[in-house]
């Protein structure tokens, strides 16, 4: 895979990329703070939730078990998946066990993270995405770069071409008319697939309830008209009671998208009853895939992330490189703590290095998850265990034992300066040398004071002392 | 605090003394012009940031045990010329030293009397009117640490708004970061110069004459820009404005 500075620099280089990302943070940052503001007591609503989620966390394991008891009592199969392989292998098996040819998906960050289509196409069943901008990413064979808006990196026009090299309609650039080509087409297949796969925003413990937040009507075709219902969950998606959803889905629906509600949100409690649509059978797979490991660390907060997107929103990193520079499922902020959490810091250290700990990410989140000290517990670690470049290791060892010695550090400093302004030329450096490379760049380098602060004071004390 | 502190100790950060002298010279003037005795501890070196965010934090903990040991020999209130610096020891020190109940107390003993430059003017000596007068349109880059970890927001906005004849104009995404951060400026530099380009190009959007910061590490990022682009947008610290101010 490539570098992710590679990528971003890619990202960076890409207007159309910056115009659209641009356009879209803008947007859902100034919907947030207004849906925010039409919530009383919001601060108590958000320090309620992180308890509440924080508290669920802890005792994981009895609610899981506990969670399980009451599916099974509503009717539901329950499955548990320690990794990707085994949640894939489990809808493969329960895809075949039911002769099913086309399944129908909504929207579903935890499918994207075990790469849940592809293996579902290699076994020879047809998949297709419902959601809109799930459904364009697939027809162009991409993959989404935003946790709330798959697409947030194409404009209309991008979309209206997407579609006319697809579906071999006449471009347009109507939105209006572009959802209602999608509209046309996902119909059909909604009536013929006999099987839905679905997410889960939350599981109820008290309830067994499987909670599913949606705005374009795609999620309840998906869990109403196939017979067979797959939800695909991490383990960390519990709630405790059916009180607390009110809490969660107030702080969701304005976080993401700046709604007071979504359109829909539905509540599934098992499969059809007596005389009732629906489902013939429902399935809810439980998914770790590395979460217990980060549940025992110093990465346990990101398990409290409600996939609002927010935090993508307001990141000056994302808003610069947008999702498809992060490398894999999760981008932003929370991607940055929960892809090497995940996946292993081995592969993925360059993404919690990438941020300027600027804490925008920390004030928007609605759990107050503080995604900067995470991201600095993950450089501690990568430096611990990860072969680092030695010129780094060597300089930050360096300065550190200087800085602790202060007449060396005045020496070092004072031989610092005279290069650094042997190097200027009227008080700036410019030049590409080694140490400095890197600073100039992408700016220019203010050569040092000739006389420190520390000896100006001096001389002063001398002379006040006349 | 109910009495106004006779004697200060000034952490002047390593940049300020290596790069920008003439900014702990104005807050030396500014706070010896309130009747306050300024002490600069000879020996002091740097925080530790640069090592403490990079993740060594072994050696983040010497430079930072130094630089305790120093403050510590010391008595009175410390002033701290940037919000970053500042943020380390308040707010990172005590992470730091989680699993060291010997250096927490040291660690607590040294942070309840820190404070940021605005933060102390403002907060403990109630002032917000230094009767200075300075024409120029400016604007306000509230650095991240500053606004977002030290909680400090409207003590720099109302030194200034106090300055006669100085226009402070609002600008596009304010409060986003400028994307200095340390490290990151020279690990991402492509990230770090688009985010410092968009940042400049709000500046310019308002036509501002200067940028004003509490933080010299970012308006040394933001200058080497601007000189990059031929600008004629001045960096200052606050502490710069107040005192050219108050010399006129």
């Amino acid at each position: 895979m490539t570098l992710f500075t590679e990528r971003a620099a890619q990202a960076l280089n890409d207007g159309h990329l910056q115009v659209a990302l641009n356009r879209a943070t803008t947007q859902l940052k100034s919907r947030r703070t207004e849906a925010l503001s039409s919530l009383e007591d919001v601060e108590q609503i958000r320090d309620l939730a992180r308890n509440t989620k924080l508290n669920i966390l802890s005792n994981l394991g009895d609610n899981l078990l506990k969670f399980e008891e009451r599916l099974k009592e509503n009717g539901v199969h329950v499955h548990w998946a320690a990794k990707s392989e085994d949640a894939n292998a489990k809808v493969v098996e329960i895809a075949k066990q039911h002769h099913v040819k086309k399944i129908v998906k909504s929207k579903s960050m935890v499918t994207e993270e075990i790469r849940l289509n592809a293996s579902v196409l290699r076994a020879g069943f047809d998949i297709v995405e419902t959601d809109l901008g799930e459904y364009i990413v697939q027809l162009a064979e991409d993959h989404p770069s935003h946790i709330i808006v798959p697409i947030i990196h194409k404009t209309r026009e991008d979309v209206g071409r997407v579609m006319q090299e697809r579906l071999g309609v006449p471009f347009s650039d109507d939105p209006e008319e572009l959802a209602w080509t999608a509209r046309r087409k996902l119909r059909r297949e909604f009536l013929n697939a006999d099987m839905g796969i679905t997410g889960a925003n939350f599981g109820v413990v008290e309830t067994g309830t499987i909670c599913l937040v949606t705005n374009e009507g795609n999620g309840r075709m998906v869990t109403s008209l196939p017979k067979v219902h797959i939800v695909l969950m991490g383990i960390e998606k519990l709630l405790p009671t059916l009180a607390d959803l009110d809490l969660f889905l107030k702080l969701l629906a304005r976080s993401a998208t700046g709604q007071k509600l979504t359109v829909y949100t539905t509540l599934i409690h098992g499969p059809r009853r007596e005389g009732e649509d629906g489902p013939q059978e429902v399935h809810v797979i439980l998914l770790d895939n590395g979460r217990s490991r980060l549940l025992a660390g110093e990465l346990a907060e990101s398990l409290a992330c409600i996939r609002c997107g927010a935090c993508l929103n307001v990141c000056p990193i994302y808003k610069n490189i947008g999702g498809h520079a992060y490398g894999d499922t999760y981008a932003g902020p929370i991607g940055s703590v929960i892809t090497p959490g995940l996946r292993g810091l081995t592969d993925w250290s360059e993404l919690p290095a990438a941020s300027t700990l600027c804490g925008a990410c920390r004030e928007v989140c609605p759990l107050r998850i503080d995604i900067p000290r995470m991201l600095l517990a993950l450089r501690q670690k990568a430096m611990e265990e990860l072969r680092q470049p030695a010129g780094l290791t060597l300089g930050m060892k360096a300065f550190s034992a200087i800085a602790a010695l202060p007449r060396l550090y005045r020496l070092v400093a004072a031989m610092g300066r005279w290069l650094l302004r042997r190097l200027g030329k009227n008080g700036w450096v410019s030049s590409s040398f080694l140490p400095i490379r890197n600073w100039t760049k992408v700016r220019d380098l203010k050569t040092p004071a000739k006389t420190t602060f520390q000896q100006l004071w001096q001389a002063r004390g001398r002379n006040d002392g006349g | 605090m109910s009495e106004k502190p006779e004697k200060v100790q000034f952490f002047h950060t390593c940049l300020i003394n290596e790069f920008y002298p003439g900014v702990g010279m104005s807050v030396v003037n500014i706070l010896e012009r309130l009747g306050i005795t300024v002490e600069v501890p000879p020996d002091q070196t740097c925080c530790g940031q640069p090592a403490f965010n990079s993740g060594f934090s072994k050696e983040a903990r010497e430079v930072a045990l130094k630089t305790l040991d120093i403050l510590l020999e010391t008595e009175g209130p410390i002033i701290v010329p940037s919000g970053s610096c500042g943020d380390m020891i308040i707010h990172q020190y005590p992470q730091l030293f989680y699993d060291d109940s010997k250096s927490l107390a040291k660690v607590n003993a040294v942070t309840e009397r820190c404070y940021e430059f605005t933060q102390f003017l403002v907060d403990v000596l109630d002032i917000t009117d230094l009767r200075v007068r300075l024409n120029a349109r400016a604007a306000y880059h509230p650095s991240c640490h500053l606004l977002r970890g030290l909680k400090v927001e409207n003590q720099p906005k109302v030194l200034l708004e106090n300055v006669t004849g100085l226009d402070v104009v609002e600008f596009q995404d304010q409060e986003e970061c400028c994307g200095f951060g340390g490290m990151f400026s020279v690990k991402n530099p492509e990230i770090s110069g688009s985010m410092m380009n968009n940042k400049i190009a709000h500046l310019e959007a308002v036509g501002a004459d200067m940028v004003i910061s509490c933080d010299m590490g970012c308006l040394m990022h933001l200058e080497g820009g601007l000189h990059r682009r031929g600008s004629r947008i001045q960096v200052r610290h606050v502490a710069q404005i107040l005192e050219e101010g108050l010399a006129s």
